[in-house]
């Protein structure tokens, strides 16, 4: 039984006279992958942003669960229950693997600001804290690295942490940017492998240009051009779909 | 207020206003630009004010000291920029603000050895010497009116070559991608250099003209320094147009603000900048 | 740098060892040098929290430096002395609060932004002392009496004697130290770390920087402030130039000097700031040039040298670097 987890309507963000995404409408449901292609310049990490909330929709709105977070903050979008991986590696390069998914992990406390335990006791104390972190790490399938400091790993283990940080968050969505970016073919493997493992708990978002794995991983694909939906559909009827091909499939690796 | 008062407070706003774009104008550039904070920017305005003072006594002219004066603060802007400044354009900002602090330090001991710690005057040329007058008693200097006069004519001069000239197309490409200019062969470098020597021009230049009506002494870098950054904050980083428009709003509020409310005149300015940052936090025109 | 090595933290035990001994060793005057010396350690690590920890540059920390000062200033009648208990918390209080309503327009700008306003509403406090005859004008305030410390009417220990004032000192400065150390590796600070390198990614995560940030903030200030009531009961002297950005400026250079983000670099910066100034002030004539005279010139040389060659401090050059940059900075600037 799949529910709608998020729902995005008619979403439009305007930069002076260019319409960068033009009457998007969206939906993710729980345990389901839908990916959103396109090529470069299509608006799809501003598709992304908007509904992350790092970018306010001209028009439009977003569900998140039923509540209207249109216009929301990042943080309190982050609250809503959205989990976020970025397309250009965005973590902690200076702290360990553990301290960057444990700050995600911390996040989910009760923040209470006048309890003084807050401000005293160390943050490792927390043992809800410590397992989420540690669930989070061992999704990502990076447990055993979780002494080595974010700026030395891998390419590859970077992407990996990207999405363990947003796990950590224990969010009913994951929106993920370009996660293969930059990988290998056995790094992207893995990742493919990893990304199926959390789609049996999450409602995903995958933007992506490897078309490999998004006819792997998509239950769902919409293709986006010069900000506007132009197909969407099940990988099938789009890999079908003439349109698309002439805009986008045709030139793809 | 009547009317000839409220015109001289007026002329003197904008005179003064337009004094502060000239030093705000070189700082949002050198901001905008190569990201650089200079916290001394105001030695610079002290230099020029100190060389009107050296060069008019030397020269008995407020031209060739002006001349003078803005060719040995750009040359010393220049050496400044090659042995120092340009290898901090990539640091962090507080090592930036810590090394100019510490140039703050230097200058000022160097001035004091030159110069000494006195209070000087600077004599006006008597030529802008006379008074216009306005009523039975009350005339407005012919002097101030030529320093707003330059100021403008500079301001112009400045607008034109940042949008309708060759360089000033290069200048801005170097603002927006600093590598893809390079990659199209604009020597970045020497841009950057020309864009220090003109803030540094622009801040001496203010000193000059402003030494025969603000006197020269110690410490003067620092005063307009915060009125400068205040400046900065209100029109937005980068913005010229945007430094233009809140230097003469800050002239208007700091004139007309003595005059009406002394008590509270020092902190209107401040107040202003405060409400500014609640509406925009990163300034009216931000880039 | 927030974890000390090993030898460090040795050195740093045998500088507190020091400073335990000290007065006995030494004489009054230099006993006195020393506790201005804590008090401004007091000072510095106050900043490095906001600085180091938090990663937000404050060109107007001393106006909650000194206005913690003009407040026992004016809690102090003319003729006599006012109580310690109630008036020391009070001045912190009142730092705090100063720090909070500041705060609250400062914080919401960033990098260079936060640097140019913290710099100008620094200056307008001090603008607004040095202005107002009322309020000292220029000439500053005199504290004529130390506060006195009396419980039920007996003398706890008195602040007039310059050993009591040393321990009272050195008291409050590990007081404060021990207190940010624990702060350090609490959620909270862990939070402030994280809004250090990489604030989007805190947000993204669902972390309120702007109240973390303003909390650190605010509590940078009332700190401070302990430090700048200090000040005027060793000093009895308050005016406008302890508020200045000169003053904030001197501290940000002690904070670098010792080495950011672990408080034992903010005590050692202080102390070594305050002995290269003496130093320099002392330098013997040289033929007909006074050096001492010229200290400004051989400071703001030291200044930009350390940028330029040791820009993490005394306590970063005894550790290898294990330097990654961070990614680029603008990512600081979202939100």
């Amino acid at each position: 039984m799949a529910e709608i987890v998020l729902s995005a309507r008619h979403l439009t963000r305007r930069f002076g006279g260019l319409a960068a995404v033009d009457d998007v409408s969206v939906d993710l449901w729980r345990g389901r992958i839908h990916a959103v292609i396109g090529p470069n310049g299509a608006g799809k990490s501003t598709l992304a942003n908007l509904l992350s909330g790092d970018l306010l929709p001209s028009s439009g709105s977003v569900l998140i669960g039923g509540q209207d977070t249109t216009g929301w903050s990042p943080e309190r979008v982050s609250r809503a229950g959205l989990g976020r991986s970025y397309q250009k590696t965005n973590i902690f390069l200076p702290f360990s693997v553990w301290d960057n998914a444990f700050l995600g992990a911390q996040s989910r406390e009760a923040q209470q600001p006048w309890n003084p335990l807050r401000w005293l006791q160390p943050a490792a104390r927390s043992q809800r804290a410590r397992e989420r972190c540690a669930g989070a790490l061992a999704l990502a399938g990076l447990s055993h690295r979780h002494g080595a400091i974010a700026g030395t790993i891998s390419h590859g283990e970077q992407r990996q942490l990207e999405i363990a940080m947003a796990l950590a968050t224990e969010p009913q969505v994951l929106l993920l940017d370009e996660p293969l970016a930059g990988m290998g073919a056995a790094e992207a493997h893995k990742m493919v492998e990893l990304l199926l493992r959390l789609k049996q708990e999450h409602a995903m978002l995958l933007v992506e240009h490897d078309m490999d794995a998004v006819f792997t991983l998509a239950d769902h694909l919409t293709v986006m051009v010069n900000g506007q939906v132009i197909a969407s559909g099940s990988p099938a009827d789009i890999r079908a779909d003439p349109m698309v091909q002439a805009a986008y499939l045709g030139e793809e690796h | 207020m009547d009317l000839p008062t409220f015109l001289i407070q007026l002329l003197n706003s904008v005179q003064y206003g337009l004094l502060l774009f000239m030093l705000a104008a070189g700082l949002t550039l050198i901001f905008g630009i190569m990201g650089v904070v200079n916290l001394a920017h105001g030695s610079f305005y002290m230099l020029g004010a100190y060389l009107a003072y050296a060069l008019s006594a030397l020269f008995g002219s407020l031209t060739l000291a002006i001349i003078g004066g803005v060719g040995i603060a750009v040359a010393f802007g220049l050496g400044l920029e090659w042995l120092l400044f340009r290898h901090f354009y990539r640091r962090d900002h507080l090592d930036q603000v810590l090394l100019t602090f510490g140039l703050i330090y230097v200058f000022e001991e160097l001035r004091s050895i030159l110069w000494g710690d006195d209070v000087h005057g600077v004599p006006v040329p008597d030529l802008l010497a006379a008074s216009i007058p306005l009523t039975d008693n009350l005339s407005y200097p012919v002097y101030r009116l030529f320093m707003a006069g330059l100021c403008i004519a500079l301001a112009l001069g400045l607008y034109l070559l940042i949008s309708k000239t060759r360089l000033g197309m290069k200048i801005r490409a170097g603002a927006f991608n600093r590598d893809m200019a390079e990659a199209l062969g604009i020597n970045i470098k020497r841009i950057h250099a020309l864009v220090f020597a003109l803030g540094v021009g622009l801040a001496a230049v203010a000193g000059i003209i402003a030494a025969p009506v603000s006197s020269v002494y110690p410490n003067m870098g620092s005063q307009v320094l915060i009125m400068c950054f205040v400046v900065v904050v209100i029109g937005g980083i980068g913005s010229v147009r945007g430094a233009l428009i809140s230097a003469l709003l800050v002239g208007l509020v700091d004139t007309f603000g003595k005059v009406l409310l002394p008590q509270a005149a020092g902190m209107l300015v401040y107040i202003l900048m405060a409400a500014v940052l609640l509406w925009k936090p990163e300034g009216l025109f931000k880039q | 740098m927030e974890v000390l090595p090993r030898g460090v933290r040795v050195a740093l035990g045998l500088g507190l060892a020091a400073l335990l001994v000290f007065p006995f060793v030494g004489s009054d005057f230099y006993a006195q040098m020393v506790t201005r010396m804590m008090i401004l350690a007091i000072l510095a690590m106050s900043l490095d929290l906001l600085q180091g920890v938090a990663g937000l540059v404050s060109l107007g920390h001393a106006a909650f430096f000194g206005l913690a000062g003009y407040a026992l200033a004016f809690l102090t009648p003319q003729g006599e002395p006012v109580g310690l208990w109630w008036t020391l918390p009070l001045a912190v209080l009142g730092s705090g609060l100063a720090a909070l309503v500041i705060g609250f327009f400062v914080v919401r700008t960033h990098g260079i932004y936060f640097i140019m306003v913290t710099m100008a509403f620094a200056q307008m406090v001090y603008f607004l002392f040095f202005d107002n005859k009322a309020l000292g004008g220029s000439d500053g305030l005199y504290i004529n009496f130390r506060p006195g410390a009396e419980i039920a009417g007996r003398t706890v220990f008195d602040l007039d004697s310059p050993l009591t004032l040393y321990y009272f000192t050195l008291a409050l400065m590990l007081l404060v130290y021990f207190f940010l150390r624990r702060l350090l590796w609490s959620p909270f600070g862990r939070a402030l770390a994280g809004i250090r390198v990489n604030e989007h990614r805190m947000r993204a995560m669902g972390f309120g920087t702007f109240g973390y940030k303003l909390s650190a903030f605010t509590l940078a200030g009332a700190l401070a402030g302990l430090a700048g009531y200090l000040w005027g009961v060793q000093s009895g002297y308050i005016n406008p130039e302890l508020m200045g950005f000169h003053m904030s400026a001197n501290a940000i250079m002690m904070v670098i000097l010792g080495g950011m983000g672990n408080f034992a670099g903010a005590i050692v910066g202080a102390f070594t700031l305050e002995t290269v100034l003496h130093l320099l002030k002392d330098l013997p004539q040289l033929g007909s040039v006074n050096l001492g005279k010229h200290w400004q010139l051989w400071m703001g040389s030291f200044i930009v040298l350390v940028v330029l060659f040791a820009s993490r401090g005394v306590l970063g050059l005894l550790q290898p670097s294990v330097r990654v940059e961070p990614a680029s900075e603008d990512r600081s600037q979202h939100g």
